[in-house]
């Protein structure tokens, strides 16, 4: 079974991304609209990198890739974030 | 730096270090790495295909792809996650023996999966008796979790180029970034000159 | 007065461990001395990073079990029969030992008394563990939000805080209810079986009521009790969840 897990999970990383608490920010999914917040994402860690997708319909949202202290950040699949 | 006192990890002694590349592991285990859900494609739907720079496209229903000449290879695996499971033992049909169906000049491929997942690789690393089409693991059927019914599998190559849940090569003149490679992991992915990530 | 930064980096830190406790044949409380400690809300939980001498590093997330209001930092660690760091973590670790971590983080699955309820808290295994913080700030809070807690273990001595919680419960603040999946004991009138629709009619509210829920414990054990409670009529809305690694995943 692939452990899924959710934004809980990355709160953390988030929050070293975007500088603040962002697991009760609303994320609204570019590919099909569903509006949750982003500790509702289905967030896969086993990974060569962070993958987090939609709740609803598992599309990507975010990507996040640490390369040589480097972080990636992809979020085209996240048409708008609010905060919580 | 902070070292954590007595903490070691999962890690086992490396019994024969001249089969392990730098940098990795050796785990008895075999860790699940995904990107995403499992996908779960019924076998009567399932079909392998090669498509792209050719004169015609072929493709394979599961039945067809069964009644072809198979192999069992017992191979070294690593992932770029840094384990690295020695002696798995798969079974499937090598890619020399689909690739003889087509013709084609093209020089790389884009391995497309269920699920969305891509990853790309010259052609030539696809033939001479280096990559499969694997559909069992350890004389048993392949498990979804480990990229049943299906999966590449390039042991040559970091693990993420053995793409879980592969439907079909798209063969391509030029080449074509997959997924981990577009975020900045290794266009080629070499083991054994520990090519993790770009420009290593 | 301080200037706080709109965006500022989260920090690892360094803590001291001060206080061990086993709380069961597999798990172990950790209380930490970390200077200049901010503080946490009840549901928080910490990064923790162990790094091997030769550079290795792995990081695993684990829920603050302490109250805010408790002045300290305890976190409750399961060992995971194939597990990486909480091996380490519960049988290894010894007090003056080290360990960096980050946070608190995670505002998602957050419980104050200000959020209301009533409160339905539902837990698998080690996923008890963000709940005991939030008991606590209730009790301290003196809070009369109505608590009931569904906690699903293998076997009574598996519990967490047993002694703490039927103390909640006898002192009337909480409803207790347990189901032990694998053993129980002599006479054991509870629920013995693995979370299902059934059970979880009798045991939560009526959707009428309204009632917050929060899931918390292996991803199976979560989505269970999630798909159950919406078949049941409960919103969506108001039922939060946190997964724990813990059906295959390393740990």
């Amino acid at each position: 079974m692939t452990t899924r897990l959710d934004g809980n999970a990355i709160a953390g990383e988030l929050f070293d991304v975007f500088g603040q608490e962002m697991t009760t920010a609303m994320g609204t999914c570019a590919s099909c609209g569903s509006m949750r917040p982003l500790g509702e994402l289905a967030v896969y860690l086993q990974a060569p990198g962070v993958v987090a997708r939609c709740s609803s319909c598992e599309a990507l949202m975010a990507v996040i890739v640490e390369i040589r202290g480097i972080r990636c950040v992809d979020l085209q699949g996240i048409a708008a974030l609010e905060h919580g | 730096m902070r070292f954590t006192r007595g903490f070691r990890g999962r890690r086992e002694a490396e019994a024969d270090s001249a089969r392990v590349p730098p940098g990795q592991y050796v785990t008895s285990g075999f860790p699940v790495l995904s990107a995403g859900p499992t996908p779960h494609t019924p076998l009567a739907d399932w079909t392998f295909a090669i498509r792209g720079a050719l004169d015609q496209p072929v493709s394979w229903t599961w039945d067809e792809l069964h009644a072809l000449p198979s192999v069992t290879v017992t191979v070294d695996i690593h992932c770029v996650t840094k384990w690295s499971k020695l002696g798995s033992s798969w079974t499937g049909i090598s890619l020399d023996t689909l690739l003889d169906r087509v013709e084609t000049a093209a020089d790389y491929v884009l391995a497309f999966s269920d699920g969305g997942y891509t990853t790309n690789l010259p052609l030539e690393d696809l033939t001479g008796g280096k990559a499969w089409v694997a559909y069992e693991y350890d004389g048993e059927p392949l498990e979804p979790e480990h990229g049943g019914p299906a999966r590449l599998l390039v042991p040559h190559l970091y693990f993420w180029k053995s793409a879980k849940w592969v439907r079909g090569l798209e063969l391509r003149d030029d080449d074509e970034p997959g997924f981990w490679e577009r975020y900045g992991y290794h266009n080629y992915g070499d083991p054994w000159r520990e090519q993790r990530y770009a420009g290593d | 007065m301080e200037r706080t930064a709109l965006r500022r980096r989260l920090n690892w830190q360094v803590g001291t461990v001060e206080g061990l406790v086993a709380e069961t044949p597999r798990t172990r409380s950790i209380a930490l001395d970390v200077p200049g400690w901010s503080g946490h809300r009840a549901g928080q939980h910490v990064d923790v990073r162990l790094t091997a001498e030769d550079g290795y590093q792995a990081q695993r997330s684990y829920s603050i079990a302490s109250a805010p209001e408790d002045g300290r930092l305890v976190l409750t660690v399961e060992r995971l029969d194939d597990g990486e760091v909480s091996p380490y973590l519960v049988d290894e670790l010894r007090i003056g030992d080290e360990l960096e971590l980050r946070g608190p983080v995670g505002g998602y699955f957050v419980w104050e008394a200000a959020l209301g309820g009533p409160l339905l808290l539902i837990a698998g295994g080690s996923g008890v563990v963000p709940f005991r913080s939030m008991l606590r700030h209730h009790r301290t809070d003196g809070s009369t939000v109505p608590v009931r807690l569904l906690y699903s273990a293998r076997t009574l001595p598996d519990v967490v805080y047993r002694e703490e919680l039927t103390r909640f419960a006898r002192d009337g603040e909480i409803d207790v209810r347990f189901t032990l999946t694998r053993e129980q004991p002599e006479g054991w009138r509870g629920y013995r079986r693995r979370i299902d629709q059934e059970l979880l009619a009798e045991v939560a509210w009526p959707p009428a009521e309204r009632p917050l829920v929060y899931a918390c414990g292996p991803t199976d054990f979560v989505e269970t009790a999630a798909s159950a409670l919406v078949a049941l009529g409960h919103e969506p809305g108001r039922i939060r969840l946190e997964r724990f690694g813990g059906t295959g995943g390393s740990a």
